[in-house]
């Protein structure tokens, strides 16, 4: 398949043979503009258009909604106001997630932290403030490549071989990506009506011609109703697939579209489970707070927790974790009071046994497009009843699957989100409760940021250090781009810190780099990889943390990926549009710096602490104290410490101010034994 | 009076609406966006604002008006008042309906009704400057001129 893009002309025309070239990738880009101010409405308009997008506009959500539904794969991106008289924006949000599964970019005069945050934990995969500026709206494309990008990854994660090809390709020039990705996905979308592709298109693995499916309602329908008829529990993508009978549909496709579900499932049922879920598998062993799990998975999380939320997040598939990843604040036996993330059980405590904190994982809502990269065999790892996590699929690659009871947790607690499949490297094992162990070192950061990290702290999370720290192993691919470093994490020099950490694996390939010291090691540098852009501060913003606290879902299944850690290191700093995810990010390094103990975050590193200091996130994530004993146990177990404290730290620093801010209702940082 | 002279009035005057904070960097933006394909597009996007502003203005009134006010709906009226007036750079009128939403929080009915009157009063003005400026254009492009680039520098 020929990088360039001449297939997408099928859509709209939009994207001409030949007009592909990297600097001119964004030009045509369709955009549909939601808005009920006039005055604003025409602004955008004009801006897009002097942007040379494609702008339709309309004042209405149902109109919006309709025109989405007429026309599937009409448009590339959406962007919508949150206020509406007729439809609540974040309603908007969550349909086009499900239904048509395109970025969606919020925006309003609002800038409350908890609107933020509910974008980021609908999925949103950005935030902007108005005034809208045009130099805001000129990068929206990349949020439209990221989602291919993923979405391709997820596709080919079945074991394609193409991986390697595919990393190699998108660590290609941006420009190539954009245009391989375009075509494939464009290309295929297009021919992809409802599934009905050719099959060799889809067996064409090699060129990143993955055909993208375009979840209708009635396709939609289909699979809730084969979902339901094979029960939640027992729905696995293969037997979906041979339900639905639809030709044309992948297991693959079955596979990412559950992986969504199941965290917007979570994320509605969530919640309103606290903690509770949290125990289970989560900690529950350690009661040692990480000291236990100070194996490294413990700290690992902590670490992660703090740290992951710059880098992490950026990998956590932040879409998807985002949302719990803020409550889980990954308490880290760092009982941070601070609650991270208001939630429930303030403490999360990773392996203090408290498993329960991160029950209250707000559902991270990966769902909503955040193109998971949870590998679906991962997700059946998870089992995450993470409802907390929601869609902190941080993965907590805990590698020491047992002594990371907290790794556990945040594997669990993340949704399958986008738990670094790659772990493959990481031994992750999974952890009992389905803690995705990916959390290979720096997943498991990830999950910190949500509540998973708090639980993946827990040491499951960290579960990538304790063995060898080959948690870290970003699965292989390690070219892990983990391109944190968008993390604004106003110091991400906290996270670069981390990245040098490197004690996690190799992997830690600096895609942190401006991440806040996230340890790259976290298997969410291998999603990272895959998302390269270290945006994630605003993507992952769903990952976020969700104040919710959905920590709970800790339990086991600390997801978490760092990407969604990654978020939170963002530094909250900024507000220009794109960093309200960095907000958010950085709140979820607020719960996770929070549950971690206070303390011990310092050495998270500054970036952390801009993040959580904005944030009042805390991130309970285990704050790999180094010097506080529980929460040392993290610290000192990984190399990753480097990133944990520097998580800590920040968080630490950052600490005083939020605690409350996130109404992490789920999380029980408090579990953190401090 | 020559062109010139009305451009350098122009630019004066633009000058005073951002030093005494009537606008604010994202009229420049708007400004910015204009070109040979829009001519009119600030004086257009203005007079959009402008109409939905004085429905905005109505309704909040009328909502403060009530026996039993609704400090919700208010709310939503001042937010998108912010909004809009944000988007074109209102700097004195956004600021007032920051101010506005503290009290529809807080359900203070007087401080409600002061706000109201001050955005009332802020709107007029700079509705007027505005007007004033979009006058100078027009006798400018009248004489044959164009109307200069504005930046930000002081």
């Amino acid at each position: 398949m020929n990088l360039s893009v001449k297939a997408m002309t099928s859509s709209s025309g939009a994207w001409k043979a030949g007009e592909l070239v990297s600097d001119q990738f964004p030009a045509g880009l369709r955009v549909l503009v939601v808005d009920d101010d006039p005055t604003c409405l025409m602004i955008l308009e004009k801006m897009l258009r002097t942007c040379h997008y494609e702008v339709t506009k309309c004042n209405r959500a149902e109109t919006a909604l309709s025109l989405l539904r007429e026309n599937k794969s009409g448009f590339d991106i959406v962007i919508s106001d949150v206020h509406m008289p007729d439809m609540d924006g974040f309603k908007l949000l969550e349909h086009i997630g499900l239904e048509m599964d395109l970025p969606v970019i919020m925006m309003s005069a609002d800038d409350g932290k908890n609107v933020v945050m509910k974008g980021v934990t609908h999925g949103a995969c950005d935030y902007l403030i108005k005034p809208v500026r045009i130099e805001a709206l000129k990068n929206i494309w990349q949020h439209v490549v990221r989602k291919r990008k993923n979405e391709w990854k997820d596709i080919e994660q079945s074991g394609s071989a193409e991986e390697g090809d595919r990393q190699q390709k998108q660590s290609a020039d941006e420009a190539d990506y954009s245009s391989s990705a375009n075509e494939g996905n464009w290309k295929n979308s297009k021919k992809r009506r409802d599934e009905e592709e050719d099959a060799e298109e889809r067996e064409d693995t090699s060129t990143l011609k993955k055909p993208r499916v375009v979840w209708s309602v009635e396709l939609h329908q289909q699979f809730v109703a084969a979902v339901n008829q094979l029960g939640i529990d027992k729905a696995v993508p293969k037997k979906i697939l041979e339900l639905m009978n639809v030709p044309g549909l992948t297991r693959e496709n079955v596979a990412s579209h559950l992986q969504k579900y199941r965290l917007y499932l979570r994320r509605l049922s969530g919640v309103s489970q606290h903690q509770g879920n949290l125990s289970n598998s989560f900690i529950s062993t350690q009661d040692t707070t990480f000291g236990s799990i100070s194996s490294l998975n413990g700290i690992d999380l902590q670490t992660l927790a703090g740290q992951i939320p710059a880098q992490n997040l950026a990998t956590l598939q932040a879409a998807a974790l985002g949302r719990s990843a803020a409550k889980t604040g990954v308490p880290m036996s760092v009982v941070d009071q601070r609650n991270l993330f208001s939630f429930e059980n303030p403490r999360l405590r990773f392996g203090d046994g408290q498993q329960q904190h991160m029950s209250s994982n707000k559902p991270m809502n990966l769902l909503h497009g955040i193109p998971t990269n949870m590998e679906p065999k991962q997700l059946a790892n998870l089992h995450h009843s993470t409802q907390s996590l929601g869609g902190l699929n941080i993965r907590v690659n805990a590698t020491t699957p047992q002594s990371n009871p907290l790794l556990m947790q945040m594997a669990q607690s993340q949704p399958r989100g986008p738990i670094l499949s790659e772990n493959s490297a990481s031994h992750v094992p999974r952890l009992p409760t389905s803690m995705a162990p990916t959390i290979t070192g720096g997943i498991s950061n990830g999950v910190l940021g949500r509540n998973g990290i708090a639980d993946v702290s827990r040491g499951t999370a960290y579960n990538p250090i304790p063995q060898t720290s080959p948690m870290l192993s970003f699965p292989g691919n390690q070219s892990t781009e983990i391109s944190v470093n968008s993390f604004p994490l106003g110091s991400t020099p906290g996270i670069s810190s981390m990245t040098s950490k490197g004690s996690f694996q190799d992997e830690v390939t600096s895609g942190m780099k401006g991440s806040s010291g996230f340890i790259p090691s976290y298997d969410i540098f291998n999603d990272l990889q895959q998302q390269k852009s270290n945006d994630w501060g605003l993507q992952n913003v769903g990952l976020t943390y969700d104040a919710s606290q959905h920590v709970s879902p800790l339990q086991g299944n600390i997801d978490v990926s760092p990407s969604v850690l990654v978020h939170q290191s963002f530094p909250s700093t900024q507000q220009a549009g794109q960093n309200r995810d960095a907000t958010s990010i950085g709140k979820a390094m607020y719960s996770l710096g929070e549950g971690m103990e206070q303390r011990n975050l310092q050495n998270i590193g500054q970036n952390l602490d801009t993040l959580l200091a904005d944030n009042s996130v805390r991130v309970k994530t285990e704050r790999v104290p180094d010097t506080s004993s529980q929460t040392n146990l993290f610290t000192e177990h990984y190399g990753q410490e480097d990133l944990m404290s520097a998580l800590l730290k920040q968080q630490q620093e950052g600490m005083g101010p939020a605690e409350s801010e996130f109404d992490f209702d789920g999380y029980s940082m408090d579990n953190i034994p401090v | 009076m020559e062109v010139g002279q009305m451009q350098r009035q122009w630019v004066d005057y633009t000058k005073s609406l951002f030093l005494e904070g009537f606008l604010d960097s994202q009229f420049l933006q708007l400004q910015q966006l204009q070109d040979e394909n829009n001519p009119d597009f600030v004086v257009e996007v203005v007079s959009l604002f402008f109409e939905d502003s004085e429905r905005l203005l109505n309704d909040l009134t009328n909502s403060l008006d009530q026996q039993g006010i609704d400090y919700k709906k208010a709310d939503a009226y001042v937010h998108q008042l912010k909004g809009s007036s944000s988007s074109i750079g209102a700097q004195r009128v956004k600021n007032c309906c920051i101010a506005f939403r503290n009290f529809c929080e807080q359900q203070n009915i007087d401080g409600c009704i002061r706000c109201l009157e001050q955005v009332k009063q802020e709107y007029c003005l700079v509705k007027n400057k505005l007007e004033t400026l979009f006058g100078l254009e027009r006798q400018i492009v009248a004489a044959g001129g164009s109307i200069p680039t504005m930046e930000l520098s002081f």
